[in-house]
């Protein structure tokens, strides 16, 4: 091909019949595509309102359910077990929200519109990127739901306004970041129930072998050193020190660590296997 | 930035190879698309013409050769040649829980065009494709020939100057079909460059104005539809004699004045035989009234480019496996 010595690969834009081609997508196209691809899962959402079942009612049960079982065992009464599960459950419902992220992003990839998503020049980013901006909103609605009912129950936190913000918002980031994994388990998985499937066997650990529920101090050693290392317990825990205690401690700081790390490893991982796929 | 010299070739690919374990979908296949013709390429089922159409899209990586879109390397610059090239797919693929016009508005936007620029195209598009009506119904009420052109719209919103169809008429009913057509050939009146799969025989000869065949993932021929056709001899008579009996007598006749093997046809109760020269035909018929032998009906018929098929490969285009749609899955 004559035309290879005239094009380098490092080029950045060519001239091609009085259009200006570019080589990749600049960060702002990206920005725009994803938001843009934002737009078509809000859409969609609105279209299928069942899409909302496991972050309203979900939120609603569990935390009235879990308080009126585990509060008097626990901590003697539901009041005073209310401090302990909320942020528990908050964490526990935005991560159930993540695997319906993942779900979804596996069956809207088998769909018909992908084929034309990956024929556009586009952001190889832009449709995990859109799905997963647009599902904030989830992780809002299962955040707001969960402190409410709480609230309802008679839930006082001690964190004031700011606290309660932060926490909430944390909850929401942590949901966010986790939720990366999910779509990248749904770009490698087979169908959706095989993401569903796995999902499941990666969320009871993550969620029950923590201290959502209990305190670790009352379980077997090895299963402390387990809880002690699950990113489900650090963020729980720093839930806790900002909800109850307006407390912006180092937990904190390791809790968003933490999710900003899930991120950094598992959207490039997303974004490749979703490229090679056909 | 770089000035890349304007080349004729819309797209110029050497070689190309896509293999799918140990079957060799594509197995070295050179295309040459001129700027502004319809270029089709036919074959049956299987035969490849998907998985080189995905090639040169960049949404399969080639295996082995090289190809080059209005002169950009597809395999180094796959992000330009997504910003050159309209993909129709051979299943629609447009999203179902957008209307039309909403289907359009996000492709545009996708591509850069400003809000409003993006609803005007739709607009426009939906207009052009006799789609105004249902703009704001959702794709899941529409008919498979309104995917098929929403699909076919999606591709040009960004007006891009090579269009590939793939398979674009699959599937769809004769009436929906000949829509299908008109669309595409007001497209080319507009001077778009096409790239045009099918397994239809007709598709191609209706379209195209150069044809590749391919079969088993090799080109087994190229030229226009008229050039094919010559390939094969230039007519065929088809005889049907009034009386069946007759048959073994006529063959002897056409025999004699052709000097060629007549195929018999016994269920029809007549023969089909080659013409050098359509009028050659008369010949046949004269020397058959002097025989006394009575004939029911005579056709003369252009070749097919179905027997245009057969003659290439040596077997018909019906009866390839589904193997390269199994494996490419």
């Amino acid at each position: 091909m004559t035309t290879q010595s005239t094009l380098l690969p490092d080029r950045e834009t060519a001239e091609v019949l009085d259009r200006t081609l570019v080589a990749r997508p600049s960060l702002r196209d990206t920005v725009d595509q994803s938001i843009a691809m934002a737009w078509r899962a809000m859409k969609k959402m609105r279209r299928n309102p069942e899409q909302f079942f496991d972050v309203t009612i979900q939120p609603l049960l569990f935390t009235a359910m879990f308080a009126f079982i585990f509060g008097g065992g626990l901590a003697g009464s539901v009041q005073d077990y209310l401090p302990w599960l909320i942020p528990g459950v908050l964490a526990q419902t935005a991560l159930t929200a993540c695997m319906a992220t993942g779900t979804q992003m596996r069956e809207d990839m088998d769909k018909g519109v992908f084929d034309r998503f990956k024929s556009l020049p586009i952001a190889r980013i832009a449709p995990l990127a859109g799905p997963m901006l647009a599902d904030v909103l989830r992780y809002g609605i299962a955040a707001t739901l969960t402190l409410l009912t709480g609230f309802l129950l008679g839930y006082r936190p001690d964190g004031g306004v700011i606290g309660v913000t932060a926490g909430w918002a944390l909850t929401i980031f942590a949901g966010w970041s986790l939720s990366w994994i999910f779509a990248w388990l749904g770009t490698v998985a087979r169908s959706a129930q095989a993401v569903q499937g796995i999902g499941m066997m990666i969320m009871f650990p993550l969620t029950f072998l923590s201290n959502v529920f209990t305190d670790p101090e009352t379980m077997p050693e090895w299963l402390q050193k387990f809880v002690a290392v699950n990113p489900v317990s650090q963020v729980v825990t720093a839930c806790r020190d900002l909800i109850n205690d307006g407390n912006f401690s180092a937990h904190v700081g390791w809790a968003v660590l933490g999710c900003s790390v899930v991120v950094a490893v598992f959207a490039p991982l997303a974004v490749r296997s979703y490229s090679r796929k056909i | 930035m770089t000035r890349v010299p304007d080349t004729d070739l819309a797209v110029a690919a050497a070689g190309l190879v896509k293999t799918f374990g140990d079957f060799r979908a594509v197995d070295g296949i050179d295309l040459e698309v001129r700027r502004g013709e319809v270029f089709g390429v036919l074959g049956p089922n299987g035969a490849g013409k998907t998985t080189t159409l995905k090639m040169l899209a960049t949404l399969l990586p080639m295996d082995g050769g090289e190809a080059s879109i209005f002169g950009v390397d597809v395999r180094r610059n796959p992000h330009m040649i997504r910003q050159l090239v309209g993909v129709t797919g051979q299943y629609a693929s447009v999203d179902e829980n957008l209307t039309g016009h909403e289907n359009l508005w996000l492709f545009g936007r996708l591509q850069g065009l400003s809000s409003s620029r993006a609803k005007a195209m739709a607009a426009d598009l939906l207009e052009r494709f006799g789609l105004a009506e249902a703009r704001d119904k959702q794709i899941s009420a529409f008919s498979g020939g309104m995917r098929r052109r929403l699909d076919l719209a999606a591709s040009l919103i960004s007006q891009p100057p090579l269009i590939f169809l793939d398979e674009p008429t699959t599937g769809l009913d004769p009436r929906t079909r000949g829509q299908m057509w008109d669309t595409i050939r007001d497209l080319v009146r507009g001077g778009s460059t096409v790239l045009l799969t099918t397994q239809y025989l007709d598709e191609a000869d209706q379209l195209a104005g150069r044809i590749a065949v391919i079969d088993r993932g090799i080109k087994v021929g190229e030229g226009t539809p008229d050039e094919l056709k010559t390939s094969v001899g230039s007519s065929t008579l088809q005889l049907r004699m009034s009386d069946p009996a007759e048959t073994a007598d006529a063959a002897a006749v056409v025999r004699r004045v052709l000097d060629e093997e007549p195929v018999l046809t016994p269920e029809a109760g007549g023969m089909n035989a080659a013409l050098p020269d359509a009028n050659r035909a008369a010949d046949v018929l004269i020397a058959l009234r002097q025989s006394g032998l009575s004939i029911a009906s005579a056709t003369v018929q252009k070749p097919t480019l179905d027997e245009v098929f057969m003659a290439i490969t040596g077997h018909s285009a019906e009866d390839e496996t589904d193997a390269e749609m199994e494996v490419a899955r």
